[in-house]
C-alpha cells in the first residue's frame, strides 16, 4: 500500500515536471513561463520527495530528502521574486492578450 | 520500484533536454535563464530518483549542492547580467 502511494506521487511529480517543461515552451512570455517553471520546482520536486520518502522506508532518509526540497523552494521562491522583479525592472512588458 | 525509480528519472531528463530548446531559441536572456532553472531542478529530481533507483545514498548530497548552486546563479544574474541591461535601457535580446 506505502510503496503504491509511492509510487503514485513519484509519477505525479515526473507529471509536474513534464507539464512545467511544456510551459517553459509554450508560454507567450518571461513571467508566464516563470509561473510554470516553478510549478514543477515546488509541486513537482516536493511529490517527488514525498513518494521517495515512502519508498525509502528510513526516516533519516526521508528527513534528509525534505531537507533537499526545503533548499530547492527557498532557493527558488527567492530567484523567482528576484527574477520578476529585475524584469520589470528592465522595462519587460507583462503579456496581454491584445 | 527501483525500476520504476530509474525509468521516470529519465522522463525528467528528457525535460531537461527539452528545455534546451529555450536556451538556444532565447528570445532574451531572462528565458534562457529560466530554462537554466529548470535544469537546476529537474537534475536535483533526477538525482535523487537515481539515488534511490542505483541505491547509492550519496547521490542525494550531490543533489543538496546542485539546489544550492541553482540558487546562487539566479541572484548572481539579477545582480550582474540584469542591473547592467536596465543601466543600458532595456533588455538585451542576444
Amino acid at each position: 500500500m506505502t510503496d503504491l502511494v509511492g509510487l503514485l506521487l513519484l509519477i505525479g511529480g515526473a507529471g509536474f515536471f513534464v507539464c512545467g517543461t511544456i510551459g517553459l515552451l509554450r508560454f507567450p512570455d518571461v513571467y508566464t513561463r516563470l509561473h510554470a517553471l516553478t510549478k514543477a520546482d515546488n509541486l513537482g520536486l516536493g511529490c517527488l520527495v514525498l513518494g521517495l520518502g515512502l519508498v525509502t522506508g528510513s526516516w533519516l532518509d526521508a528527513l534528509k530528502l525534505l531537507l533537499v526540497w526545503a533548499v530547492t523552494m527557498i532557493g527558488s521562491a527567492a530567484s523567482c521574486h528576484l527574477i520578476a522583479q529585475a524584469a520589470l525592472a528592465a522595462g519587460v512588458r507583462p503579456w496581454t492578450d491584445q | 520500484m527501483t525500476t520504476a525509480c530509474v525509468a521516470l528519472a529519465l522522463v525528467i531528463l528528457l525535460c531537461i533536454v527539452a528545455g534546451l530548446a529555450r536556451v538556444f531559441g532565447g528570445p532574451s536572456r531572462i528565458d534562457r535563464l529560466l530554462a537554466a532553472q529548470l535544469m537546476g531542478s529537474a537534475g536535483v529530481a533526477t538525482l535523487l530518483l537515481l539515488a534511490y533507483g542505483l541505491d547509492r545514498p550519496s547521490l542525494v548530497d550531490v543533489a543538496l549542492v546542485i539546489a544550492l548552486l541553482a540558487a546562487v546563479t539566479s541572484v548572481t544574474f539579477v545582480q550582474r547580467g540584469l542591473a547592467a541591461d536596465a543601466a543600458a535601457g532595456g533588455p538585451r535580446h542576444d
